[in-house]
């Protein structure tokens, strides 16, 4: 069984309804660990030693957040500015997180047809998630597309909404039980492009 | 009785318009009191008598001063500054020493040419003191080394005081001789038993320092009655002189020693704040009296030798120290400042020769032209500094500035606490952990016991009295900060301490909103309310634990605090508009609080509603 850590970082988690969803959906899974970076640090003041030791415990790192500015709410910067320590993360010496499995999972307002090229939006979501990429790179994480949640500006149903909470829940007791086909879905833009396809019924 | 009266009017009244003046001509008010003695002395006016028997009585200013300067002596500080103290400081003295004897050997016995170099090494402690802190130099690196030679020099004076009687060549007037006790003659005793008592007597003034003054001092703290503070201070150096003089030793040794034992104790600033006027009087009076003494027709006719022997100090003081520069690697610029700042005679200097006149080491006629080149020197120091700075001023656009480096050293701030309760306990501890050290002092001598063993250096005190403000260091400090609870002592330290020190900041803790006015009436910088942190961490705590999401709750704390200071002055306003109007005070303060709950609900669900709400970029 894959450990999943779920660092979550939404400023206003009680005014978004998917998240609120897609956080139900996992929260008490078995091997799921939920952690709330805004509730646990409203000060911004991370505690170190507590975040690499929960890394350490969990071998794939998840990040659940809204896609701000393109990018991610600001604690989850000052997460990684933290966190990821020379000398534990990167460097010479920096192996704590190597062959752990890197991923996000993100809510967008704008829907598919305005990440790209020629869309409103102008950039690709992987174009823009590749500092992420990066990231993990640096770290010697195995990095996986992310768990994508798009349109929300318009509105979602709320069987829309239920929909996309229980694809999340079904991705990650698949990548928890390791009935994930990995080499597919990296050449897949998301991790839910095409859910059906790439878990491994038991 | 009359013409007591009238002595001590004249004396008073001449150190009162003198010093002020030479103060405003930056001379220092050693200088101020030496020029008032000069035209009150038998040169002037005339108006003065026993001029001799006065400088006997006042030279007890000098024990007092040694005993301050004991106390202010930390042994840390000591250790830390060893090297330069030891090295600079002794070089200087031993150096300037040789030499300035060597040049006198022309002239004098070996004895009397050693006294007049040991003599003529020191410098003006007071002058260079003042100065440097006036141009704010003491804490470049030259200010350091100067602090540091100065130091050594104050140190110095105690073994020679104590040593210049075995100098002595001259033969004593008889009426001069001196003060032998009268009390008790331990002369008469065999050799081993004299040792014994001499060491007994060092011995009880270690005992009594280290072990019995705590208790005492404790005790008569609790009686808050002030002047009997002040009467077992001076009982105490008057003591200690008394006792070093029995058993053959200076006076000043003694209330030096009494001064380093006790200056780890917690009632140190108040010793300094009731002992300091006595000392300052005492030594002014001195100073007068030596300008009194000093012969006019005898400098008159050696105008030319008098001249001579400034002008020969200055140079030769000035290039020991230049070549103590270099050995120790100071840069151009300090080594500069460092030669002029110490170049001169010190008051110190008035203080030996006096010794060394009534212990028959120098013949007056030796002395008179010496202490008046001193005073000269002295004269003149202010006159130095501005050369000084004018010639390393003018090659500075040349030269790169070399600066002290820029980065922020918490140590060397310096910041008093007035008050150790409740408040100041976790104020404390917090700047402490921060790397600053700030001077407590706190009015409850059993607080200050417990505060004490557990490694806080806190001092017994009313810190509303401004010779404590003084002596807790209000001069050099950064900031003060006031954590009393009694809102009419904190307004009255306030007042006080913008009135005698202006450049402090003060940051204050008020117990109230209708404290909070009178600060900020009074135009302190910061003002807190004491539990108004509390009350909102609380308010946050209540929030979470009613399953707000921490981050909601902590930020709506946030927005409140932020409001309720942005509505304070505006409130204050109010009140200050409305002051003359009928209003009850209990009307007011509902009003008030009414007015401020109406701006709480508007702006903070503005402010919330803002914030994340992702508006749709599509439209």
């Amino acid at each position: 069984m894959r450990k999943i850590l779920i660092n979550f970082a939404h400023p206003a988690a009680s005014r978004s309804k998917m998240n609120k969803a897609l956080r139900q959906a996992i929260e008490g899974l078995d091997g799921v660990t939920l952690n709330d970076l805004y509730a646990l640090y409203p000060d911004f003041l991370i505690d170190v030693e507590r975040e690499q030791k929960l890394c350490e415990e969990h071998e794939v790192i998840l990040f659940q957040h809204p896609f701000y500015w393109y990018s991610t709410p600001s604690i989850m910067k000052e997460w990684l500015d933290l966190v990821l320590q020379h000398g534990w993360a990167y460097g010479s010496q920096g192996k704590a997180l190597h062959g752990k499995y890197f991923i996000q999972a993100i809510t967008a307002g704008g829907d598919k047809s305005t990440y790209r090229r020629d869309g409103y939006n102008r950039f690709t979501i992987a174009e823009l998630t590749s500092p992420f990429r990066a990231t993990a790179k640096l770290c010697g994480m195995l990095w996986l597309p992310p768990f994508m949640v798009m349109g929300i500006h318009r509105g979602l149903a709320q069987d829309k909404i239920s929909a996309y909470a229980e694809d999340y829940r079904r991705s990650l007791i698949a990548l928890r039980d390791d009935r994930l086909d990995l080499t597919k879905i990296e050449d897949m833009s998301f991790l839910n492009s095409d859910l059906d396809s790439v878990i491994k019924e038991e | 009785m009359e013409q007591f009266l009238l002595q001590l009017f004249i004396f008073l009244t001449a150190a009162a318009i003198a010093v002020p003046v030479a103060k405003k001509l930056g001379l220092g008010s050693v200088l101020g009191y030496l020029i008032a003695g000069i035209v009150i002395g038998p040169y002037g006016l005339s108006l003065i008598e026993h001029v001799e028997d006065v400088m006997h009585f006042t030279e007890f200013g000098v024990v007092m001063m040694l005993f301050l300067v004991g106390l202010e002596l930390k042994p840390s500080l000591l250790w830390q500054m060893r090297t330069p103290i030891l090295g600079m400081g002794g070089m200087q003295v031993i150096a300037t020493s040789i030499l300035i004897a060597a040049v006198c050997l022309i002239y004098l016995p070996w004895q009397q040419a050693l006294a007049v170099g040991l003599i003529l090494s020191l410098s003006s402690t007071a002058i260079v003191l003042q100065t440097l802190r006036e141009k704010g130099l003491m804490n470049t690196s030259g200010g350091r080394s100067i602090f540091s030679v100065l130091l050594f020099q104050d140190l110095a004076v105690i073994p020679m005081i104590a040593l210049l009687p075995f100098l002595a060549t001259v033969a004593l007037h008889d009426d001069g001789h001196h003060h032998e006790s009268h009390l008790v003659d331990i002369s008469s005793l065999p050799g081993y038993m004299q040792a014994c008592a001499t060491l007994l007597a060092i011995l009880s003034i270690f005992l009594l320092g280290k072990f019995a003054s705590r208790p005492i001092f404790r005790a008569i703290a609790k009686t808050r009655v002030r002047e009997i503070f002040v009467a077992a201070a001076l009982g105490l150096v008057v003591g200690i002189s008394l006792l070093m003089t029995v058993v053959g030793l200076s006076p000043a040794l003694g209330a030096f020693l009494a001064g380093v034992v006790l200056a780890d104790s917690e009632y140190r600033h108040e010793l300094e704040g009731d002992l300091d006027p006595f000392k300052g009087l005492l030594l002014g009076i001195f100073f007068i009296s030596i300008g009194a003494s000093l012969n006019f027709a005898m400098i008159g006719s050696k105008i030319g030798l008098i001249l001579g022997i400034t002008a020969g100090l200055i140079l030769l003081k000035a290039l020991i120290l230049v070549a103590t520069g270099l050995i120790f690697k100071m840069e151009k610029k300090q080594r500069s400042l460092f030669a002029i700042a110490l170049a001169q005679g010190g008051e110190f200097a008035f203080v030996l020769f006096q010794v060394s006149k009534s212990n028959g080491v120098l013949p007056s006629e030796t002395i008179e032209p010496l202490i008046s080149a001193v005073a000269l020197s002295m004269f003149l120091a202010p006159v130095c500094f501005l050369v000084q700075e004018k010639l390393t001023s003018r090659k500075q656009g040349q030269e790169t500035d070399e600066r002290e480096s820029d980065s922020i050293d918490r140590t060397g701030h310096k910041v008093i606490l007035a008050g150790f309760g409740r408040m100041g306990t976790d104020l404390g501890r917090f700047l402490i952990s921060a790397g600053i050290k700030p001077v407590i002092l706190d009015y409850d001598a059993a607080n200050v016991d417990v505060l004490r063993r557990f490694g806080f250096e806190v001092y017994y005190g009313d810190i509303t009295r401004l010779d404590l403000l003084e002596a807790a260091g209000a001069a050099e400090a950064e900031l003060l900060v006031i954590t009393i609870r009694d809102a009419e002592k904190t307004r009255e330290l306030v007042e006080l301490a913008k009135k005698h020190y202006p450049h402090l900041k003060i940051v204050s803790s008020a117990a109230d909103r209708t404290s909070t006015y009178e600060l900020m009436d009074l135009g302190v910088e910061k003002i807190r309310r004491e539990t108004f942190g509390s009350a909102l961490a609380l308010g946050k705590d209540v929030l979470d634990e009613l399953g707000t999401h921490p981050y909601d709750s902590h930020r709506l704390m946030r927005i409140f605090r932020k409001m309720d200071e942005a509505t304070l002055p505006v409130l204050y306003k109010m009140l200050k508009e409305g002051e003359d109007s009928y209003i009850t005070m209990y009307q007011k303060h509902s009003e008030e609080l009414e007015e401020l709950m109406k701006l709480d609900l508007e702006l903070e669900k503005e402010e919330i509603d803002k914030a994340w709400t992702a508006a749709n970029p599509e439209g």
